[in-house]
């Protein structure tokens, strides 16, 4: 038996401190700094800061190749790719709690393709939002991951009302399928005008502007936000429903909640970025270990652990095979399925107890 | 027991899933200092009710608290004046006992920021004493046993501390020891005044030892809501259950010697 000879003790507090936020943003902060020093043109780590910091404070920066690279191109890529690993990784820890199972994230369940879709859509017919540039595709990529979250969890509930695992995994799987195969018939017709389908299936970040960056906060600021408030009942959920209910959560007002940030995220993420897979499954798994399962400190910690994670898969895709650039999605996929059958090994084996 | 106050009523209860009633027309009522027995045969329909007062499921007809009906109330509030201790519990991810029991508090501090009250602590801990759990507060939830979880779930109910329990078979997964200090503790906290408590139970006995009035289900329909000695007569046993509850239940205990 594990049981802990300490454990009559009190439990440590339930909600981060200072100290934790500063080391978890410390870690952040020097992943950040890296990623936006090493390249196919590496400039020191010291050199780096310093241009950001003057940059920042709107002092004059040496004019030269480095700095331009820096600020024009691989500064906002760098950011768009933290915000985006942090969107991923708490929507997919939102997701998780909310139904109870470990497995459970965009990518799984398949409402990154249905964003792609819905993004591939908007493009291909030209759907815009009056007076809003790129509105029109981010629109539709959030309508679309709200219509095929409700769509998958309706038909699996439909088909089995404790959304087991095996349930959930087989509907994500053919979901994203069906709506890979649409997807590239669209863009089969469409190609003067998209993106390949590599950049809607695996993603990639490159190029990214600091418009984007903007966007990405805003929506992480709002709908995070929104998680995080949440994090109580998001508890209440990953214990169950019944429970939920009987401790007094409003089970449909913060289910359609979280529902709908997560669906945004999903769907601003993708609209920018791709879909890229296994961010929001691994980074929470792996968070998890560290803080365990309460969201009051998983979902913060998510939000660093997210943005390190991807900073990382896009650093190894910009310099493996330097200096051709991988899409980020092939190194995210490659942890991430790796990480699933461990996860899914592991819950099975618990249920075999 | 002429000005006895009612807590909660139940009239005409019916529930229907696809083309199958599950519940038809069920009325009872609960009282200050009650302690209802819900009984009957495997699919009467006893954890639909249950169901059905925790606003799980949907269903047509009114129950009412103190008069006013509970689909008007927000679910938090309804979670001070009724608590429920559901059947199936299981867990899936790692959180301590005290993670689960404090989430009891929730119904009295639903906004995030408000911080930690004293009283939720006081509470806390003396729930997680009642029950037997202040050595296992850190401990991680899966790695208890059938009745030590059911224990916890006890202790984030009385957490909560809602006026009327419900309670889906609350000891099932107990073993004698704890069934004893279970039902020790429910006659405990059901004498301060203003409170009741609902139970589902399978064992017939305890219903008779320690209810004050029953409601006896069969496939969907009460046959019979009152005091417990005159719902649970064996005449009626007898034609719900098929088989003569009373002397079963006399003959195992004969054999005890």
């Amino acid at each position: 038996m594990s049981r802990q000879a300490d454990s009559s003790k009190k439990s440590s507090r339930e909600t981060f401190g200072l100290p934790a936020y500063l080391a978890f943003g410390l870690v952040t902060l020097f992943v950040f700094l890296l990623c936006v020093s090493v390249g196919s043109v590496s400039i020191p780590v010291k050199d780096t800061a310093g241009i950001l910091i003057h940059a920042l404070l709107g002092k004059a920066v040496p004019e030269n190749a480095q700095t331009s690279i820096l600020l024009s191109s691989r500064l906002p890529r760098v950011i768009c790719v933290a915000l985006t690993g942090a969107s991923l990784a708490v929507g997919g820890a939102a997701m998780q709690g909310l139904l109870k199972n470990p497995l459970a994230d965009g990518s799984t369940l398949g409402v990154s393709s249905g964003a792609s879709l819905g993004a591939v859509l908007a493009i291909a017919f030209g759907i815009q939002v009056p007076f809003l540039p790129f509105a029109g595709t981010m629109v539709m990529a959030i309508l679309f991951a709200f219509a095929s979250l409700i769509l998958i969890l309706a038909l699996a509930w439909r088909l089995d009302y404790s959304l087991s695992t095996n349930t959930i995994i087989l509907i994500g799987v053919i979901f994203t399928m069906f709506i890979n195969s649409v997807l590239s018939l669209v863009i089969t017709f469409a190609s003067d005008r998209l993106k390949s389908i590599t950049f809607w299936t695996m993603g990639s970040l490159s190029g990214s502007s600091y418009a984007n960056a903007l966007v990405l906060l805003g929506a992480l600021v709002i709908c995070g936000g929104l998680i995080l408030l949440h994090a109580r009942e998001l508890n209440a959920f990953a214990i169950g429903e019944d429970n939920a209910r009987s401790i007094g959560v409003n089970v449909r007002r913060v289910r359609l909640t979280i529902l709908i940030a997560v669906s945004a995220l999903t769907g601003v993420c993708v609209s920018i970025g791709g879909s890229i897979a296994f961010v929001g499954l691994v980074t929470p798994h792996v968070v998890r270990m560290i803080t365990g399962p309460n969201h009051r400190k998983l979902l913060p910690a998510s939000l660093f652990g997210g943005a390190c994670f991807l900073l990382l898969c896009d650093l190894a895709a910009r310099i493996i095979v330097n200096p051709l650039q991988l899409p980020i999605g092939v190194v995210t996929s490659l942890i991430g399925a790796v990480v699933f059958v461990i996860i899914f090994w592991r819950a099975r084996k618990e249920k075999g107890r | 027991m002429s000005e006895e106050k009612i807590l909660l009523e139940a009239r005409d209860l019916s529930v229907r899933i696809g083309t199958k009633d599950i519940l038809q027309d069920i009325s009872f009522s609960v009282s200050e200092g009650d302690w209802l027995m819900i009984a009957g045969p495997n699919g009467a329909g006893k954890s639909t009710i249950v169901n059905a007062v925790s606003q799980g499921i949907h269903y047509n007809g009114r129950i009412l608290w103190k008069g006013e009906d509970l689909k008007g109330i927000r679910p938090y509030l309804l979670s001070r004046k009724l608590g429920v201790l559901t059947q199936n519990h299981s867990v899936g991810y790692a959180f301590t006992v005290e993670e689960v029991v404090r989430l009891g508090r929730y119904a009295w501090s639903p906004n995030f920021f408000k911080g930690r009250a004293e009283e939720d602590e006081s509470r806390v801990d003396r729930a997680l004493s009642d029950t037997g759990l202040t050595e296992l507060r850190a401990q991680n939830v899966l790695t208890l046993s059938g009745g030590e979880l059911q224990r916890v779930f006890l202790a984030q109910l009385f957490a909560q501390d809602p006026e009327l329990l419900i309670l889906d078979e609350p000891t099932n997964h107990l073993d004698m020891v704890y069934q004893k200090q279970i039902f020790e503790l429910l006659s405990e906290w059901l004498k301060r005044p203003g409170r009741a408590i609902i139970s589902v139970v399978h064992d017939l006995s305890f219903a008779l030892a320690c209810g004050t009035s029953a409601l006896l289900m069969d496939q969907g329909r009460a046959r019979g809501f009152g005091d417990v000695r005159q719902v649970l007569n064996d005449r009626t046993l007898r034609e719900v259950y098929g088989m003569d509850v009373g002397a079963w239940m006399r003959g195992l205990l004969s054999e005890w010697t």
